[in-house]
């Protein structure tokens, strides 16, 4: 009965869209209040039949209701209870009822949070994200329902790929859908505005904490899932430019950009119909990634089980969304009025410089992504890109914008002296020039990829230092932390620290691709090898049984100067229901390095092939990604953009000037 | 009206990509292998993967029953699938290899550690191969008769339940008929 309860609360649900899609729209238009403020209910509404939804199914999950055939599909009786809660949105069609109760969550965000917004603006807003919820739930409705039935009804259920029981991933994906579908509340900023006509600071004041957020969310959920790829596939990559991780990675370079551009917007009243332009391709790149992931037209280590009449659907909803916006913003762009002019020195292009290093990034990912599609199409054979050809694409790019990400904030907004510029920056410059020629010196590394990569982490790192300086040099004690928590100067320190994370980012990618050094080895238990200044030493392996799995459980001592330092403990499982071996790595994570080892397959006698790697500042990687996300937080939750709300419950005179801006 | 043109250049690109993603689609890689099960197998010659001067070709499969078994370093359904072959190589099965758009160190490495369950591997580092034989991810495996028929296609790593239930029998009652 429960199913049923889900399945209907799923149509009802979408009967709600279409009414939010088509009412709150006409009311904006004929200036009819009480179809306007029928779109938050709606909402509301909306979010209230998908919760339900899914608890439906999460509940058909809990008691191993095998008469549902996704339930019987991914779920069984031995599967611990927290990977039965990740298995509702293991495979396709829970993931989707996922993303679009994730929609109806950012919708309702937006409804609550955003009254500050002229009520035309919220009705248009919210019917746009109508439309798209229209489009996913029927989706969902018509071509992957996850309360299908399934009968005879089996005794036993599949199993969850057991790649996917981890905790890793089982948070990854609502991370990412988070990051994904964020993307439409900017998307549908950016359509009400090109529908009204008006496209103001005050627009991108609106959007840009959504956005922050949406790109913050991203952020995690790509380093989430290079962190599992790393611990969890037991090969030690942390990035493959697999299909679907490009299909992850391209919304994100459009978001960053976003958010840059979205600033200049906001601040200068500048680079509106690009900014607009951002905002209509970041959600279409997510879009476009769910086509890819889904339909089948690109093989990949994790595409979800595929369809062609999917696959067509989600083409014809592309095509609506992503070709209709487009539309709208050939008709409405020209009549977007410039605004704030700038030299040819001045933070606005250094801005724009990386904007459109981003964009042409984004293009040659999405060019290789594509490639094997287009050779496939036009009769020309078939081709793979690899992943050489994405690092070399990536190693041409990355240098500059990181050069014009370390100038950028040292100039000033508008028009900048030359002279000055070059001044603050020559100091920087001689010592990341320096830093990273002993660095590739052959006394230093004798790589000259380390020695760049040195030399820009320091380049960001120096001139960054230098910002902070002149900013604390007038400040001190309280006014200092008074800077730090006040409105305004936030978004530096934000700034400040999401590019801090760039540069550690930059130097654990090239440390741990340049220095990093891996064994195949065969070890009979007691053996020990040395490697690094490290002895390992294999004590053997053991069969041990886990909650819905059997494994060989192996041991494997470190020693460093005859101190014991870690047990690592590789693992091979076989999980009882797919008889399908997974390998667990084992690892001692640390600061500088990882060790990690791996089992390969045993080779009679006990002994057993083993793989050993050393990882040199791997960590980086990921935590420069969370000191980005870190940033972003922090840049969205500027008291600048609640104080609005601030305004209202404590009487406007607090904030007169920004109180007036309100209404520009 | 030029301003107008220049706001639509982001439209047709979109409507560009589309027909492209719609090409992507009718061309379905999954459409492809079905009809070439009951037709004789592709031909093809390609280097050996541990010895590029041998060669390894279709011929070298006529007059036994071959197991054809596609795979790749990269591809974690091939390291699941791995054991199970290393057991039909020790059941006295032919076992052949496409070792298919690979970096022939990496398949070294990686036949030194897991074993070697192949009588040698066609090593096809375009892929071109693998596309007459209609793969559209690995593993794949094929059971081709004594007369170089296909007789069997498995998509993806094998199972204990395929082996048992499909492959073994299949193989032993083709080795009944005469070559």
């Amino acid at each position: 009965m429960t199913p049923e309860l889900g399945q209907f609360a799923l149509v009802l649900a979408l009967c709600l869209a279409l009414v939010q899609a088509v009412f709150p729209l006409i009311g904006s238009i004929n200036r009819t209040p009480s179809w306007m403020a029928l779109a938050q209910p709606l909402a509301w509404g909306q979010f209230v039949f998908l919760s339900l939804s899914f608890a439906a199914l999460t509940y058909a999950f809990l008691t191993d209701d095998f008469s549902v055939l996704y339930v019987a599909q991914h779920g069984n009786t031995q599967l611990p209870i927290v990977y039965k809660i990740s298995a509702v949105w293991g495979a396709h069609e829970g993931s989707l009822l996922l993303w679009v109760l994730i929609l109806s969550g950012w919708m309702v965000a937006v409804a609550s949070l955003a009254r500050n917004l002229p009520p035309e603006m919220l009705a248009r807003v919210l019917a746009v994200m109508g439309m798209i919820s229209i489009g996913f739930l029927s989706f969902l409705l018509f071509t992957s329902n996850p309360f299908e039935r399934l009968f005879p009804i089996p005794m036993e259920g599949g199993e969850l790929n057991p790649l996917l029981q981890d905790f890793g991933l089982a948070i990854h994906p609502p991370m990412l859908y988070m990051g994904y579908v964020g993307l439409s509340v900017a998307f549908s900023f950016a359509i009400a505005a090109l529908i009204g006509g008006k496209m103001d600071t005050a627009w991108a004041r609106w959007s840009r904490p959504w956005t922050l957020i949406a790109w913050v969310f991203l952020t995690i959920g790509i380093t989430l899932g290079s962190w599992w790829a790393y611990y969890e596939l037991g090969w030690g990559g942390w990035w493959f430019w697999d299909p679907v991780e490009n299909a992850s990675f391209m919304p994100w370079l459009v978001a960053t950009a976003l958010v840059h551009s979205l600033a200049v917007t906001e601040k200068r009243g500048a680079f509106k119909r690009w900014t607009v332009l951002l905002a209509l391709m970041g959600f279409s790149l997510s879009l476009l990634g769910t086509f890819l992931v889904r339909s089948g037209v690109l093989t990949s280590v994790h595409a979800f089980a595929t369809d062609p009449a999917r696959g067509l659907f989600i083409l014809m909803f592309l095509c609506l969304v992503i070709g209709g916006s487009l539309v709208l913003y050939a008709w409405r762009a020209p009549s977007i009025t410039p605004g704030g002019g700038f030299n040819m020195l001045s933070r606005e292009t250094f801005l724009l410089g990386n904007n459109l290093l981003l964009i042409i990034t984004t293009a040659f990912v999405l060019l290789g992504t594509l490639a094997p599609l287009l050779y496939d199409a036009m009769g020309w054979g078939k081709i793979s890109v690899g992943f050489p050809w994405f690092t070399a694409m990536f190693v041409m790019f990355m240098p500059l914008m990181v050069v014009i990400m370390g100038a950028g904030p040292m100039t000033r907004w508008k028009n900048q002296d030359p002279k000055a510029l070059l001044r603050s920056l020559s100091l920087p410059f001689a010592i990341s020039v320096a830093a990273g020629l002993l660095v590739a010196m052959p006394f230093g590394t004798g790589s000259w990829s380390a020695g760049l990569a040195v030399g820009l982490s320091i380049w960001l790192l120096t001139t960054l230092l230098y910002g902070a300086r002149k900013r604390f040099q007038n400040r001190s004690g309280i006014s200092l932390i008074k800077d730090i928590a006040g409105r305004g100067s936030r978004s530096w320190y934000a700034m400040w620290i999401a590019h801090i994370g760039i540069a550690v980012f930059i130097i654990g990618v090239t440390f741990v691709t340049q220095f990093d050094i891996e064994k195949d080895i065969r070890m009979s238990p007691g053996q020990t090898y040395e490697m690094e200044g490290y002895t390992f030493r294999f004590d053997g392996v053991k069969a041990q049984t886990g909650p819905n799995y059997r494994t060989q459980f192996g041991t494997v001592r470190v020693f460093q100067d005859d101190r014991e330092i870690a047990v690592l403990n590789p693992e091979k499982r076989t999980y009882t229901v797919q008889t399908n071996p997974m390998t667990e790595a084992g690892i001692d994570a640390g600061f500088l390095r990882d060790i990690y080892v791996s089992l390969g397959e045993p080779l009679g006698g006990g002994d057993w092939a083993l793989r050993l790697y050393y990882k040199p500042f791997v960590r980086w990687i990921w935590l420069g990604g969370l000191l980005i996300s870190l940033g972003g937080l922090l840049a969205a939750s500027d008291p600048r953009y609640r104080s609005k709300v601030l305004a209202r419950l404590r009487k406007p005179a607090i904030q007169p000037t920004l109180a007036a801006e309100n209404h520009s | 009206m030029p301003a107008f043109v220049r706001y639509l250049t982001p439209l047709i690109l979109f409507l560009a990509l589309a027909v492209l993603l719609y090409a992507g689609l009718s061309r379905d890689p999954r459409v492809v292998p079905s009809p070439l099960v009951g037709k004789p197998a592709p031909e093809f010659v390609l280097p050996e993967l541990k010895d590029p001067q041998q060669q390894v070709a279709l011929a070298d499969f006529i007059g036994e029953v071959t197991v054809f078994n596609v795979w790749a370093t990269w591809c974690s359904g091939c390291r699941a699938e791995h054991p199970l072959l290393m057991r039909l190589a020790e059941q006295g099965v032919r076992i052949y290899g496409l070792d298919y758009k690979d970096d022939r160190a990496d398949a070294l490495r990686w036949l030194q550690q897991f074993g070697d369950p192949y009588i040698a591997n066609a090593f096809d580092e375009s892929g071109r191969v693998g596309i007459d034989w209609g793969v559209y991810g690995t593993p794949e495996t094929f059971i081709i008769d004594k007369q170089g028929v296909i007789r069997y296609k498995h998509i993806g790593p094998v199972t204990v339940e395929a082996i048992n239930d499909t492959i073994l029998p299949l193989i032993a009652e083709l080795q009944g008929t005469p070559g």
